[in-house]
């Protein structure tokens, strides 16, 4: 039976992350300008564009099906979904059981195919290419985010975030060398999976050099702007869930308001560091050769099946 | 004077400029044996043009410039307007293809090769109306459509086409590339230019001299220095006037200006187009620092209207020059530490490096100059001394090192950058501390009839500029050209063994003027 309790605390978590997903892209797009010595941009300039997209009218692609338009729907749903099940404040709402590390890994799936679908769907060339490169970018990372995922599950024994949470959480202070080779894997996909330097630049305009950008190229108005939310909740989550399986300590073990937010402002400071970080490291790195791209993700792969085989030799007693 | 024992003599052209000869084809057949010959010399093919002379002479001409290691050599060709029709010269120089499908355009004289489609002309007027004719009169009712254009079609399994632009995701110049690739491979870039055609060749006709000034240095902008400076050379000699040592070492002090703030901000566009931001913003902060001291001594950020026939439109005082040596010191340290940073950069190495390659053997085939075709090994700069060339002055007393890397991909066209902004900054000091005393101008008096043609190396290459004055003293023909002619087949070339995503960043590394090629 659900609780009143808990069906709030997971409205809330939701709302959270409907509202903080654009500040965390405003809040990494400072640190780079300042990192570049530029003057920085509005801290809720994100808030700006998506206001100013919902009020612009959509041009739609000549011979653009309905699966163009409902793409960004779909996507916007499936991150708003990814974002619910990652515990990033309680590890115990409503929608925890259902937290599934593989069933994520799903969901984000599910949104990369609509959204190359949907670019191909208008026969442009740029469409088709970065639909393209997508695919490429996406078989790649996903293996190597699973074995991440296994590696963690082993050491919880469960696929089900909310159980790992609860377990690195409450464990004693161990250091497991597994899961620092799954961190830095993780760390290598959430670049690629999130279209950030040095696999995709967010800020390019060249449209022969981009990914993500060159399947959203037709895309304006709500669709638009819907995309663009879709993207910062997606780092949003992928935030979340890097804080939640390799920082786990705060997040809340009930569905109270209370405990939730004392949840709330240690997940604000690593939500803080966490893109300064980002930012860091995108300004140092340049953006590598596309077929590079790869060899980047074969390292994350390797080093989460280091994680999981450092796991299974060392760290398991028989 | 004769080249090469071919039988045409040639005059040398009066005047402080470049070395340049000017000579008379009798007909096609010599024109076509002159150009094999220079080919085999390992000369190059700068410009070709064509004028109307029906008023004065009953024919129409076609103008070529070759280049030779002892200078230039102006060759006209007569042509009957009845039927003018010449040898096609792009199976001697492949540069000449794009230049003679644009004579046609413009004059309506007409090469006797295979590939007959138009180049500037987009439709924007009626095929059989040529704009710089002396009785074009008002541009007849056209409905502006595009027209067809055939692309050379490659085909094969998977091999499919990628159009890109004219109109392109940045704010840039249009212009159309059709990549024929398959995956990512590139099997073939086709360009298509002549999207930003102003007319101002036509515009130029009957402008008076100065007006003449004013709208050369508009034709790319980014040139404007050079572009000033080939048509006062130009104009200078067509009316045998020498302007002043001061004026000459001022337009010095120009050029190198617009070269190190070109470079400075290219270099700075090359990181970010590897996604390398950093270097971006700190090269662009000493690009603006360097036009800004443009704007406060000159009167203008980007050097417009600076250089006139005659000699100069501005002076700049001992505290100027103080401040110019200040600046490139500065600037000249800066520089050093951010070329430091991209030198240990592994990323950006890893994309520079075996980018985009061009060689010496596609140079020569091209006709390429300027910083392209040094980074491939290439000592060719207007600027300095080699065999039998004498740089015009001030450059003959200063001893211009060629920078030169024989890699020829962008990581060479990056470091060609970096050593013309510390010899510029070291020629910037020299001209500064040895700037001669006295006018910075002298009175042009047109003389009707006079022709002339001036030669400058610009940052990007050879920009060249012939003119030719109307009984009237006027501007009877004047054609600017910009080195982008030659260089765009070369980008052509250069991405062949690369793939779709590293265009860009090739691209970049040779920016290429769009205005400069359509005018």
């Amino acid at each position: 039976m659900i609780s009143l309790t808990g069906l709030l605390g997971q409205l809330f978590a939701i709302a959270l992350a409907l509202m903080l997903a654009p500040l965390l892209t405003g809040w990494v797009n400072q640190c780079r300008a300042w990192l570049q010595n530029r003057s920085a941009p509005p801290l809720l300039q994100p808030y700006y564009m998506l206001h100013k997209l919902f009020h612009k009218d959509v041009v739609l692609a000549e011979g653009a099906s309905s699966l163009f338009r409902a793409a960004p729907f779909i996507v916007f749903g499936c991150m708003v979904l990814a974002c619910a099940i990652i515990p990033s404040l309680s590890t115990d709402l409503p929608f925890a059981p259902a937290a599934d590390a593989l069933a994520l890994v799903g969901v984000f799936g599910l949104a990369r195919i609509f959204i190359a679908l949907a670019a191909m769907d208008i026969g442009t060339a740029f469409g088709s290419l970065g639909g393209r490169r997508e695919m490429l970018v996406g078989f790649l990372a996903e293996p190597a985010l699973l074995m991440v995922i296994f590696t963690m599950a082993m050491i919880a024994q469960s696929t089900s975030l909310a159980t790992i949470v609860e377990t690195l959480a409450h464990r004693e202070m161990i250091i497991y060398p597994s899961i620092a080779f799954a961190g830095i894997a993780f760390t290598f996909v959430s670049f690629a999976e999130n279209a950030r330097v040095p696999v995709d630049n967010p800020a390019t305009h060249l449209e022969l050099t981009m990914i993500h950008e060159a399947m959203i190229l037709e895309y304006s108005g709500r669709h638009l702007a819907l995309i663009e939310w879709a993207a910062s909740l997606k780092l949003y989550a992928y935030s979340c869930l890097g804080l939640a399986l390799f920082f786990p300590w705060g997040i809340a073990e009930r569905d109270n308001f209370l405990a939730m937010s004392a949840a709330l402002p240690l997940l604000f400071v690593k939500l803080t560091i966490g893109g300064m970080l980002l930012a860091l490291l995108e300004t140092i790195n340049a953006k590598v050769r596309i077929f590079r791209v790869p060899e980047f993700l074969g390292t994350a792969f390797l080093l989460a099946v280091l994680g999981l085989l450092v796991r299974l030799l060392l760290e398991t007693r028989v | 004077m004769r080249f090469h024992a071919e039988p045409i003599d040639f005059i040398r052209q009066p005047g402080q400029g470049a070395p340049i000869w000017r000579g008379r084809a009798a007909d096609g057949e010599d024109l076509l044996r002159y150009a094999i010959s220079v080919h085999r010399h390992a000369g190059r093919l700068c410009a070709l043009w064509g004028s109307d002379e029906r008023l004065s002479d009953a024919v129409l001409r076609l103008h070529c410039v070759f280049a030779l290691d002892e200078g230039w050599q102006w060759l006209s060709l007569d042509l009957p307007p009845d039927n003018p029709v010449y040898p096609d010269l792009s199976g001697v120089f492949a540069a000449a293809n794009r230049m003679q499908r644009a004579a046609y355009d413009l004059v309506g004289i007409r090469h006797d090769g295979a590939d007959q489609r138009p180049w500037l002309r987009h439709g924007g007027w009626p095929a059989d109306w040529f704009p710089l004719r002396h009785d074009a009169g008002e541009m007849p009712a056209n409905d502006n459509q595009p027209t067809d254009y055939d692309f050379l079609p490659v085909g094969g399994e998977g091999a499919h086409e990628i159009p890109v632009g004219p109109i392109h995701a940045g704010i840039i110049e249009p212009g159309h590339f059709r990549f024929s690739v398959i995956g990512e491979r590139v099997l073939r870039l086709e360009q298509r230019l002549g999207y930003q055609h102003k007319g101002t060749e036509c515009r130029l006709a009957s402008a008076d001299i100065f007006t003449g000034a004013k709208l050369v240095g508009r034709v790319s902008g980014d040139s404007t220095c050079a572009f000033a400076w080939a048509y006062a050379d130009a104009v200078e000699a067509a009316c045998g006037i020498a302007p002043p040592p001061r004026a000459l070492s001022l337009r010095a002090l120009l050029l190198e200006r617009e070269r190190i703030a070109n470079h400075l901000g290219d270099l700075g566009m090359l990181g970010n187009d590897a996604a390398f931001a950093f270097g971006l913003t700190q090269f662009f902060r000493l690009k603006e620092d360097w036009v800004r001291l443009n704007a406060q001594l000159f009167g203008h950020r980007f050097l417009m209207d600076t250089i006139l026939p005659g000699g100069t439109a501005c002076d700049v005082d001992a505290a100027g020059l103080a401040a110019i040596v200040a600046q490139c010191d500065s600037i000249g340290r800066e520089v050093k530490e951010l070329q430091h940073i991209y030198d240990e950069h592994a990323g950006l190495q890893d994309r520079f490096l075996t980018t985009g390659p061009i060689d010496t053997a596609l140079v020569h085939e091209l006709s390429l100059s300027g910083m392209a075709a040094r980074a491939t090994g290439l000592l060719l700069d207007a600027r300095c001394h080699r065999q039998g060339y004498v740089p015009p002055p001030p450059y003959d007393k200063l001893a211009v090192r060629p920078a030169a890397d024989e890699r020829g991909d962008v990581a060479a066209r990056v470091a060609v950058r970096f050593a013309e902004i510390y010899e510029s900054l070291r020629l910037l000091r020299l001209l500064a501390v040895g700037m001669p005393s006295g006018e910075t101008c002298v009175v042009m008096e047109p003389k009707p009839g006079g022709a002339g043609l001036g030669v400058v190396e610009g940052w990007r290459g050879e920009v060249l500029v012939g003119v030719q004055l109307d009984a009237s003293g006027k501007i009877a023909r004047c054609h600017p050209h910009d080195p982008s002619w030659q260089a765009w087949p070369a980008l052509e070339h250069a991405v062949l063994k690369d793939i779709v995503p590293d265009f860009p960043l090739i691209n970049k590394s040779f920016n290429l003027s769009y205005s400069g090629q359509d005018t």
